[in-house]
């Protein structure tokens, strides 16, 4: 294969969104044929790279060499290969889910072009060869998400969850560009197969390093909303829901852990570094786990868990684990697409009601989506044999053998996922039907099911060592099996099956047959009131800085720039008016003795 | 005696002091006016002098004489401009002393 070929992979989406944003706007069907087309197409040229050797092919850009030099190149190694799968598999699924959810929408022409330059702008991520590129693309994605957020620009809601998600990432990437920028400082490089030759050779203060880790870890946070950034994702979920599923669940918050991931050669040079991000990672899994045990909005308590998994990601990346992260990422994007396209499928059926305490009964409505709903559910939770066990216990191993604190959060959370995730499942599925909605609620047609299917067989094998093991590559795999080379797998097995039962266990006995919430957590149901906390942080330092600046207006400029200046030459006029007194003759003595002042200076002195 | 620079300096010296004197105690303005010509001519007049006696080449030197001209030229430019204004004056105020003219002050 030539090395140029993945070029091709990068340019057919950027054509189509060019094309629907210029010419075919009118044109629902042809715009929407388009995007499923050049979706499908870098599906395909995926599969194809995927077949294929490694390789790097790049054109300069910016080339002040020896100084500074960007290429746009693209890369393929077991990484990248592994992202292009996931990305374009979940990417032609969802846009074909998307050709019946968003029938009936009237801008379907615009909402498939911000689809395309989604796809162009996450394919340019995974495929980056350096920094700054990857940056570029970066930005691309959260101006794509920041679209499609926003895709029902009239709701108000939803232009504010944009502007939130937008705002908290550009919060992030902040930090990511000084991150990058200190990292070429000190690797005069910013091309990661460069950067990676020379990290040997590399004597930097440990202080530098930290510091330069935890800001690359910024962009991290921001994208794949990690504690304190966290709060933009549940928001996010304003936008249609194909959008939730490919971007704010299986691949764009998924960014974050595959840049950590291709720069993990860097996060390595910090110890502390990396404890703070283990330490980051499972903070947010635990707490976005608590607050989904107290939201009624399928959609919502389906992003906490997105929240909460990829906390689990990040924290395998702070345990050098990026194989394990990597791994997690994988099954996730399947099973959490389909949960989300379920959770569509149902949404769809129930002529948008999103309450799940609106719902119930739905297993004998709607069996198609009812049974792959099972699969991904059952993946999320963890049960043994499906593909989220798996990786969720290879992340849960190496926490156990690194730090038991951990470990134990790590158990808590797969106990909370299992226990939230039961009481969505049976609250919507089970008991009898609480609305007229669900009542009439039946399966989607086959372009909705049929995405459906697919995944759900992918959550139930992807996880197999059969399938995982030439999708992550043999670089990815062997770290896997380092990690479980360590021992402790099977008391990490139990423990991860105990927490699942009994959680699996304790929703079941707490919320079947209930027909509303019979346990109240104010502290839960309010997300810890971040969302206060924040208002009242940024409000409070705006009333600070306002109250400064007002001092510091009427005292410094106002009273002592502009008054002090009109008073002073005011009072110097008025002391010399009192030399005019009128005298004609009094100003000529006045001006001889000035001429002889001025002659006896001259001349005596 | 022969007559030396001194005596001619003298002389305007106190034609200067005379004006300088008229114009700081008279009360009338065209007296005023006309001591102001009576110091103009005194420094004329020493101009005069010091052009006869500064010999180049054992010849005087003329042009402080020449200065002098123009001096007496635009001297005559400004009585004109300068009795218009006194006239203009009178016909405001009815008057011509300068203590009644002060309305230009604090």
């Amino acid at each position: 294969m030539d090395a140029r070929f993945p070029w091709f992979i990068l340019i057919a989406p950027l054509v189509s969104a060019i094309l629907i944003q210029l010419f075919t706007r009118q044109s629902r069907s042809v715009s929407a044929t388009i995007s499923v087309g050049s979706v499908a197409f870098t599906l395909l040229a995926s599969i194809f790279v995927f077949m294929g050797g490694e390789g790097t092919s790049e054109v300069p850009w910016l080339d002040f060499r020896p100084g500074f030099y960007v290429p746009i190149g693209v890369t393929v190694d077991a990484l990248s290969k592994l992202m292009l799968l996931v990305v374009t598999g979940v990417g032609t699924l969802v846009h074909v889910y998307s050709l019946v959810y968003m029938h009936e929408d009237e801008s379907e022409a615009r909402f498939f072009g911000n689809l395309s330059l989604f796809m162009f702008s996450m394919l340019g991520i995974v495929l980056a060869n350096n920094f700054a590129m990857m940056f570029i693309f970066w930005e691309l994605v959260g101006v794509s998400s920041y679209l499609l957020i926003g895709h029902w620009f009239n709701r108000d809601s939803a232009a504010k969850a944009a502007n939130k998600a937008f705002i908290a990432n550009r919060i992030g990437d902040f930090g990511f560009m000084i991150g990058i920028l200190m990292a070429w400082t000190a690797f005069g490089s910013v091309i990661f197969k460069d950067m990676a030759e020379v990290r040997d050779q590399l004597s930097l203060p440990s202080a530098f390093s930290t510091i330069m880790v935890l800001m690359i870890f910024c962009g991290a946070v921001g994208k794949s909303a990690q504690f304190p950034l966290h709060v933009w994702l549940p928001d996010a979920m304003e936008g249609p829901t194909p959008v939730s599923a490919l971007i704010h669940a299986a691949t764009m918050v998924a960014a974050g852990v595959y840049m950590l991931a291709r720069v993990s050669f860097i996060i390595q040079l910090s110890a502390t570094g990396q404890e703070v991000i283990a330490w980051v990672g499972i903070l947010t899994a635990v707490l976005a786990a608590l607050m989904a045990t107290q939201q009624d909005d399928i959609k919502r308590i389906l992003a906490y868990s997105t929240l909460s998994q990829l906390g689990y990601m990040i924290s395998a990346i702070g345990l050098a684990a990026p194989g394990a992260a990597m791994f997690h990422l994988f099954t996730h994007a399947f099973f959490k697409a389909l949960l989300f396209l379920g959770a569509g499928a149902i949404i769809h059926a129930m002529h948008h009601e999103q309450d799940i305490w609106k719902m119930g009964g739905l297993s004998k409505k709607m069996q198609w989506t009812f049974l792959t709903f099972t699969a991904g559910y059952l993946a999320l939770i963890g049960a043994p044999g499906f593909s989220g066990f798996f990786s969720k216990d290879v992340i849960l191993l190496a926490a156990w053998q690194q730090n038991k604190i951990i470990f134990l959060l790590g158990l808590g959370t797969a106990f909370l996922t299992a226990f939230y995730m039961t009481r969505l499942f049976v609250v919507t599925f089970f008991g009898k039907t609480r609305s007229d909605a669900a009542d009439h609620a039946h399966d989607g047609e086959m372009t909705m099911t049929g995405p459906l299917v697919i995944f759900a067989v992918l959550s139930v094998i992807a996880g197999y060592g059969i399938i995982a093991g030439p999708a992550l590559g043999e670089h990815l795999s062997h770290s896997i099996e380092e990690i479980e080379g360590l021992g402790g797998g099977w008391t990490v097995r139990i423990l991860a099956t105990c927490a699942f039962a009994i959680g699996t266990g304790a929703g079941y006995m707490l919320y079947n047959g209930q027909s509303k919430d019979p346990i109240l957590i104010p502290l839960f149901k309010n997300k810890f009131y971040f969302d206060e906390l924040y208002a009242a942080l940024i409000a409070g330092t705006q009333e600070l800085l306002a109250v400064i600046a007002r001092y510091i207006d009427q005292w410094f400029i106002d009273g002592l720039l502009v008054r002090g200046l009109s008073g002073a030459t005011w009072a110097t006029g008025f002391a010399l008016r009192f030399l005019q007194f009128g005298n004609l003759q009094g100003y000529a003595f006045l001006f001889g003795l000035g001429v002889v002042a001025a002659i006896y200076l001259l001349v005596f002195r | 005696m022969t007559l030396t620079l001194n005596h001619y300096l003298l002389v305007s010296g106190l034609l200067f002091a005379i004006g300088f004197a008229g114009v700081m105690f008279r009360r009338n303005i065209i007296i005023i006016f006309m001591c102001l010509e009576l110091m103009l001519n005194a420094a004329n007049l020493s101009l005069v002098a010091f052009s006869r006696f500064n010999l180049v080449d054992g010849k005087s030197n003329y042009n402080a004489q020449v200065l002098v001209f123009f001096i007496i030229t635009v001297a005559a430019a400004e009585v004109a401009v300068g009795l218009a204004i006194i006239v203009a004056l009178y016909r405001a105020r009815q008057t011509t002393h300068v203590e009644d003219i002060n309305s230009l002050k604090f």
